[in-house]
């Protein structure tokens, strides 16, 4: 059957068609929607979301050991907290096939960094595939397994989210049959004690000699010849933007990254008058081929930063001096307002930052919806680095004394359990004086609303146990552990205010749901009562989309406000900080109109 | 249809407003009526009030699955302010269809940035082939604030030459059973509309 899928839709379908038999792997765009699609669309296949990437990718490991394909998700930081694991797999190699697929996010349309990937897969000495769109997405994934078991290795499918979330129609294939396996003993392979990781290190280099002349001779490095005298040397989505410009020039096409076919590519580049790379972020290819002595240039031409388009490779090109005019035109800069992402219409996250800027403490941030509280008219958070950070990060500030009122550390539900256990026991470990606030939302939100270890239920749908924060910390030995109700601001203030005065560390954890997911949260919506408004703006400056300035003026000319009853959700945060109490529940009768 | 002629189409509005809903049904229209497709959005941080934009491209081959900027053949648009943030990336003869609604974000309520007065005036000066159409308040009349969606749809399916039998095979499978009838409505009542316009 022929459908319209996205990459990552392509990939689950891939995984059917490639017989595996687990998938497992924690959020993060843009590679959340291929679990998804499987728990959703192939449920014969066995499909979980971790606590993170690592206890992910060590799932995906043992599934391997046992016998059963299997697939690990993640995005390109993922594979940074994986990377433990990911390194001496490198070394024990698999039983069954493994696949692991990095989500790069070139252009950082939600990430903290736009780290390019293949190099990690050159790194741990693995190989890595990459498409260039939906049907090489899904011919790759089952690709990469059969790679897996015949070179004894581990195999990354490197994504980015311009393939991720793209759509372009894929023809669907058969599931393979694959003949029985279980686990097989096999401690010199798999117990990497150093006796043995040395003679595996051996057998790791012997596996690249043999990729090598794989490399040179698949068709997933194929030679697209139009009798041209430019040949370009590409892969990934920039194949694609190369392929707009100039679809009448020779083509190196590189699906299979590493090791690269050196020999083909040296005969490809000597076969032309001109060779050129053109590849999204880092010079990878480039540098490898250039360092085997064959003369390419790449980055000259090609910006190292963000994503490429059409028309940065038209650019390229033209400055390049393979084409006289570059089509398209410089996008023009918005004289517009700029709409930035915001805490949405009721969020619990908001009465955190509306207590902290008060207090005026230092706030270590981490990943997650909450983030945005950095954003105006909030703009208060200090900073953000990985998830599980915060912690950390407070603890250090605290150890030199580098805030006079305190540190507060903010951290989301799912990023808690992601990486926060241990910054926590740290805290306790070495008394620090800081205060924790965990922002349970009962969610994954950021990323789309996906379970976690506390919101009762598995990918798959299953009722499951749920972790209790408030007996985790106490068990990890925290002495003052309170839950609050982020709606209730006087409640916030207090709360925070005594815990950071407090000696030794605590934690506080919020206790309001996510207003969109699961489900959406309606209360009462609230109304400004236009004769009492004084135009003061506290109600503004809570960043809440629901609140803005009605064409009605106070004798100061200052805009009163208004409240959108459709969007608003009854938190009643604005009306906790509207010192006129002008704004009150939109009575019972108007609000059944 | 010349032979490598790629059709492309851009959507747009803000976070939550159903973009991606009418991008995967005119995407799934042009595959049924015998083209390659290609469909790219970003979603990330888009959910949370940030605005959306769905390219689409179809042709008898099409390689990026990006649309040029000043090279949109058909423009749709869910939020009127966003028609105007779009409206360059249209060709010189490009239609553009586009929603009343107003959607003011807060950081546009302070003194700094200003939400357009009349950018159904600024608009008009710009495009040529130009739809305004209330589809909130035409939906709100169908009995459903989400069918903004299949009006705007049925807003441009003059402009796009696949039959209405097909775009309605594609709205039938896409949107539940209960749904189908008022969302065939909705988007007879876009092409009735456009037509008048
Ligand atoms: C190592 C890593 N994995 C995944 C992500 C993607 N990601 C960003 S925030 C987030 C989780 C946010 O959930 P939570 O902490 O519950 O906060 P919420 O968004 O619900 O407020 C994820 C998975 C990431 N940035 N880094």
């Amino acid at each position: 059957m022929r459908r319209l899928l996205s990459g990552n839709e392509a990939v689950a379908r891939g995984a059917l068609e490639a017989g595996v038999k687990l998938a497992v792997g924690y959020p993060g765009t843009p590679s959340t929607e291929i679990l998804e699609t499987l728990a959703e669309d192939y449920r014969s296949i066995y499909s979980q979301w971790s606590p993170n990437e690592k206890v992910a990718f060590e799932v995906g490991i043992g599934a391997s050991l046992g016998g059963g394909r299997a697939l690990v998700t993640m995005k390109h930081v993922g594979l940074n907290v994986a990377a433990d694991p990911f390194m001496t797999f490198a070394y024990t190699g698999v039983n069954a096939g493994f696949v692991v697929i990095s989500a790069d996010d070139p252009e950082m349309h939600s990430s903290q960094n736009e780290q390019d990937n293949r190099f990690f897969a050159k790194f741990a000495q693995v190989p890595f595939l990459e498409p260039s769109d939906s049907q090489e997405a899904k011919d790759m994934t089952v690709k990469a397994f059969e790679i897996s078991e015949k070179f004894d290795t581990p195999v990354v499918l490197r994504l980015t989210t311009r393939i991720s979330h793209s759509k372009g129609i894929v023809e669907e294939g058969q599931p393979v049959q694959l003949p029985e396996s279980g686990f097989k003993r096999d401690m010199q392979k798999y117990v990497m004690i150093p006796a043995n990781a040395k003679r595996r290190h051996v057998v790791v280099l012997e596996r690249l000699q043999k990729m090598s002349k794989y490399s040179e001779a698949t068709e997933l490095n194929r030679v697209e010849n139009n009798g041209s005298e430019i040949g370009i040397i590409t892969g990934g989505i920039a194949y694609e933007y190369a392929k707009d410009n100039l679809p009448n020039a020779d083509y190196f096409k590189i699906g299979f990254g590493f090791p690269l076919p050196l020999e083909k590519i040296r005969r490809f580049v000597a076969s032309h008058k001109i060779a050129l790379v053109i590849e999204e972020l880092e010079p990878y290819y480039e540098e490898i081929i250039n360092a085997a002595g064959i003369k390419v240039e790449g980055k000259k031409y090609f910006s190292r930063l963000g994503e490429l388009s059409p028309y940065k490779v038209a650019l390229g090109l033209k400055e390049a001096g393979i084409i006289k005019e570059a089509r398209g035109a410089e996008i023009a800069p918005e004289q517009l307002f700029p709409r930035p992402p915001i805490l949405c219409p009721g969020c619990p996250h908001r009465g955190a930052y509306m207590a902290l800027r008060k207090l005026g403490v230092a706030v270590t941030g981490d990943i997650g919806c909450y983030t945005l509280g950095v954003l105006p008219p909030l703009e208060y958070l200090d900073s953000c680095i990985c998830m599980g950070a915060s912690i950390g990060n407070a603890i250090g500030i605290d150890k030199v004394r580098g805030h006079p009122k305190g540190t507060v550390a903010v951290i989301g539900d799912s990023t808690f359990l992601h990486s926060g256990i241990t910054g926590l026991l740290d805290a306790v470990y070495n008394k620090s004086n800081v205060t924790i606030i965990i922002l349970d939302n009962r969610v994954t939100a950021m990323t789309g609303g996906q379970q976690h270890p506390a919101t009762g239920f598995t990918l798959m749908g299953e009722p499951t146990r749920s972790v209790n924060f408030v007996e985790l910390a106490k068990a990890l030995g925290v002495e003052s552990v309170h839950e609050v109700d982020p709606y209730d601001y006087k409640g916030m203030l207090d709360t925070i205010e005594a815990e950071i005065g407090r000696p030794g560390p605590s934690v506080i954890i919020t206790n309001r749901p996510c207003v969109l997911m699961p489900k959406r949260i309606m209360d009462r919506p609230f109304m400004v009562v236009a004769e009492d408004c004084n135009g003061c703006s506290a109600c503004f400056r809570i960043g809440c989309p629901a609140i803005a300035p009605s064409k009605e003026m106070t004798k100061h000319n200052r805009p009163k406000a208004v409240i959108d009853p459709v969007l608003c959700t009854g938190c009643t945060l604005c009306a906790q900080v509207c010192k006129p109490e002008a704004i009150i529940p939109v009575p019972e009768t108007a609000a059944a109109k | 249809m010349e032979n490598n002629k790629t059709t492309n189409i851009l959507i747009v509005g803000v976070g939550g407003q159903g973009v991606l809903l009418a991008s995967e049904i005119l995407s799934e229209t042009a595959m049924k009526a015998g083209y390659d497709v290609k469909k790219s959005e970003v979603h990330g941080m888009s959910q949370r009030g940030g605005v959306v934009t769905s390219h689409i491209k179809f042709g008898k081959k099409v390689h990026s699955p990006i649309v040029p900027y000043g090279q949109t053949d058909i423009l749709i648009s869910f939020e009127i302010a966003e028609a105007l943030r779009a409206v360059d990336w249209l060709k010189k003869d490009g239609r553009l269809v586009t929603s009343k609604t107003r959607i003011v974000p807060p950081i546009a309520t302070g003194g700094k940035f200003h939400y357009p007065d009349d950018p159904a005036a600024d608009l008009k000066r710009k495009v040529h082939h130009l739809v305004v159409m209330d589809a909130d308040e035409i939906a709100r009349e169908l009995g459903d604030v989400r069918l903004v969606n299949t009006i705007l749809l049925g807003g441009i399916s003059h402009s796009l030459e696949f039959a209405p039998s097909l775009w309605e095979d594609v709205i039938r499978n896409r949107v539940k059973a209960k749904f189908v009838d008022i969302n065939l409505k909705a988007f007879a009542r876009g092409r009735e509309l456009a037509k008048e316009a």
